[in-house]
């Protein structure tokens, strides 16, 4: 179903003049909002932002058409009470949350109303609703017999990010698992308001450190397409080769990890081992592990040059032999696929309802992927092949990441041989004043989406980041459900969620 | 079975030799110790107008400049931006301090740095058991104390281990900023640690807040919670430097001299 003709279409990594933006009535906006996301659209970013000349607030839905290849923009007025969108539209539930905690404000009927970051409110920051400390809230319980609570965090027992999780269990038997987060927030968005300064980008690349490069590439996606430029062929090419090794790097890291939770030791050890070899493959690169200082906007700030393509592609070829040596011995034992298979499964019908993204929701048989949908870069000329699976569960995540770190590697190997000549960098002209621009990129987790407006001096009037945890960490709640606690570690691993990216 | 043995055989042993042998060799791009040269009077600013997070300071008499490592993100803008090529980026991993002040560097000068702790060199020269607490930052940080533990590094052989509960700790290894959401939990944690302890901290975020210094959401690292033994810069820190401020912190590897 093609939304209502109130949308405004731009295309990935395109600017429009805020004016431009289609403003409708509250009530038209959430009747659209409700009706486009009940067919093809994914609601992808939902900013609220206050222009200043009114004092009032405005909200920009940001729908992915994928089978448009657009995105659709529609504005309103946000009132300070309004009926919520989540019954109707459960992919609207941590949006609508997130809303309410960042603005104080309402939305009436939402089913489960309460903060997703326990960070300041934007209008009363030195009050408002905010608990007094983080992870004090209602959270949901159970009565009778044999049923009792397990909490656990914000502080694990691993090197992991803190989180807090109650599971609420009869038995053996997890009814739900909660997952309260908010204790990496460390107020990303609010600074970027009113940029770009010298540490916008320093923002981005570490506002979730694993996925440096992708969320440097949507921020600098954003601000090429507020200047209306692109970067040459050649510094495109080399954005993908790093976010490739990221992919890699990350998908293998998560492989060994999940071996490691169901016991099989070899391959979390040679797994854990070729990680480190792709993140110094990035580091041969900038000579950072991570990609930290390669991507700016308006260039790449190192090159290829000097026989470093060739000594990529050596290291490629080893890192393909050692994973295709590591992986397979684990997928091919009994044991460990037993383990996997049945464990933690999420539907595509609620995958698709709830708004998860990337490959979870692929391995839950959703098509969804930014490079074929909305092809950004080099990845307009070359096409990284969409892997789903299907059956939700452990397993299938296992299998979407395993072919994944195949399909990147081809793709690397192709870039690498075929990287086009000439410059990496483009001088930027200034940001157009008023005007939005979207920008999504593939991250390894997911769909990474980020929307900037600028104000009359082309200073950002708000920056939205989305990152792909945003919509899949209610994913791993309900992939709980009639799970035993035991589970939680592989199911967790099997996500592989970031905390700072979602608290921002 | 016959199949795991021959992957077995395939991947080799991959434990490196160091601090035995010699150290793994670094990128060639790698940012490591920052080195300013004396020909540098503190002129034109260019660097320190450059710098996201106000790491680059001039000494308030004479001029000449310093750098504090412990606020650095190691992006190198400083390094572009300085019109006589006064500031580069040595490849030298050793960046650890006991001290705060060891972590800035003065142009020219000559520094011994030390990162010895007397307790982690007597009492837990053979184990050093450590509680990792990840309080805000971007997770990089600990995903490079993670590696340690991979059999590439494996800091087992040096005693030193991550443990599930403080109360099995010698010591906090504290990453991230310290936000006000995670403050509590920081302060809960140290005061599980019996007695004597220690406190590391890795990253630029928490020696200092790194690139969210001076946010209101958070409290500029580490020390404004509890006291830190060691400082180890770095945005990440590569794993080497970590590594290496842990044997010096236990007397392992002792300080050389940084010019
Ligand atoms: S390398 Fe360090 S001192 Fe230089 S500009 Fe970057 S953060 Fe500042
Ligand atoms: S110091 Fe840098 S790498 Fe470490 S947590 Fe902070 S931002 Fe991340």
């Amino acid at each position: 179903m093609a939304p209502s003709s109130d949308w405004v279409m731009i295309g990935n990594n395109e600017a429009i003049g805020l004016k431009a933006i289609a403003a409708v009535s509250f009530e038209r906006f959430r009747q659209a909002v409700i009706e486009a996301v009940a067919g093809e659209a994914r609601l992808s970013a939902l900013p609220v932002w206050s222009p200043g000349d009114s004092g009032g607030l405005r909200v920009i839905a940001v729908l992915s058409l994928p089978q448009r290849g657009e995105l659709g923009l529609l504005s309103a007025a946000l009132p300070d009470r309004w009926p919520s969108l989540t019954p109707h539209c459960p992919a609207a539930h941590w949006f609508e949350r997130e809303i309410a905690e960042q603005w104080g404000l309402t939305p009436e009927g939402h089913p489960w109303l309460k903060p997703i970051r326990f960070q300041p409110c934007r209008r009363h920051p030195d009050g408002g609703s905010r608990s007094a400390c983080a992870g004090l809230t209602d959270f949901f319980a159970m009565a009778g017999q044999e049923s009792h609570e397990v909490a656990v965090g914000p502080v694990h027992a691993g090197i992991i990010e803190p989180g807090h999780f109650r599971f609420l269990c009869h038995g053996e038997t997890v009814y739900h698992l909660e997952i309260s987060l908010g204790y990496q927030h460390r107020g990303i968005e609010r600074a970027m308001t009113g940029g770009p300064v010298p540490r916008s980008v320093h923002y981005m690349e570490t506002l979730a450190g694993d996925t440096t490069i992708g969320h440097v590439t949507a921020y600098s996606h954003l601000l090429e397409a507020l200047a209306g430029a692109t970067v040459p062929a050649r510094g495109k090419a080399i954005r993908a080769i790093a976010a490739e090794l990221e992919r890699i790097a990350n998908h293998v890291g998560d492989l060994g990890a999940l071996a490691g939770d169901v016991g099989f030791l070899p391959t979390r050890d040679y797994c854990g081992r070729i990680r480190g070899d792709v993140l110094n493959m990035t580091a041969a690169v900038c000579g950072n592990r991570f990609g930290r200082g390669l991507i700016r906007p308006g260039r790449v700030q190192w090159d290829l040059d000097g026989g470093l393509t060739e000594d990529l592609l050596a290291r490629l070829d080893a890192v393909e032999k050692d994973v295709t040596g590591a992986v397979p011995l684990m997928l091919d034992t009994p044991s460990v696929l037993a383990r996997l298979e049945g464990t933690g499964v999420v539907s595509s019908e609620t995958a698709r309802d709830i708004g998860m993204v990337g490959v979870a929701a692929r391995a839950s048989g959703l098509e969804c992927h930014v490079c074929a949908e909305f092809p950004y870069g080099i990845y307009r000329l070359a096409q990284l092949p969409v892997n789903t699976w299907t059956g939700g569960d452990c397993a299938a995540r296992t299998y979407v990441r395993w072919f994944e770190v195949q399909a990147s590697i081809d793709f690397l190997r192709h870039q690498l041989l075929e990287l086009p000549a000439g410059p990496v960098d483009r001088k930027l002209s200034p940001m157009a004043p008023e005007s939005l621009a979207v920008s999504l990129v593939e991250g390894w987790r997911g769909e990474i989406c980020h929307v900037a407006a600028t104000d009359r001096e082309s200073r950002f009037a708000f920056y939205k980041v989305v990152d792909p945890s945003f919509h899949n960490w209610f994913g791993l709640a309900l992939a709980l459900r009639g799970q035993q606690i035991s589970d939680f570690p592989l199911c967790n691993k099997s996500f592989s969620l970031s905390y700072c990216g979602h608290d921002l | 079975m016959l199949k795991i043995l021959k992957t077995r055989f395939q991947q080799k042993y991959r434990t490196l030799s160091y601090p035995d042998g010699p150290a793994p060799e670094m990128p060639l791009r790698f940012a490591g110790r920052p080195v300013l040269d004396p020909g540098c009077q503190a002129g034109c600013g260019a660097c320190r107008s450059a710098c996201p997070t106000g790491a680059i300071m001039a000494a308030p008499a004479g001029g000449t400049l310093s750098l504090d490592t412990g606020r650095c993100l190691f992006c190198r803008a400083c390094e572009k931006s300085c019109p006589q090529g006064l500031i580069r980026f040595s490849r030298d991993h050793g960046l650890a301090s006991a001290t705060r002040q060891g972590l800035v560097i003065e142009t020219g000068a000559v520094q011994t740095v030390s990162a010895r702790n007397e307790l982690a060199a007597t009492l837990f020269a053979r184990s050093l058991k450590l509680r990792q607490v990840s309080a805000g930052g971007c997770n990089a940080c600990e995903a490079d104390c993670n590696v340690l533990g991979t059999p590439a590094w494996d800091i087992g052989r040096f005693g030193i281990q991550f443990v599930a509960s403080p109360r099995h700790a010698d010591g906090l290894l504290v990453t991230g900023p310290v936000t006000d959401n995670m403050r509590l939990a920081l302060e809960k944690t140290y005061a599980a640690v019996p007695d004597p302890k220690i406190v590391i901290a890795v990253g630029a975020c928490a020696i200092s807040g790194g690139p969210y210094a001076e946010h209101a959401e958070q409290h500029n690292g580490a020390s404004s919670v509890v006291p830190v033994d060691l400082f180890i810069p770095g945005c990440p820190p590569h794993p080497l430097t970590i590594l290496d401020g842990l044997l010096k912190l236990s007397g392992r590897i002792t300080a050389v001299e940084n010019s």
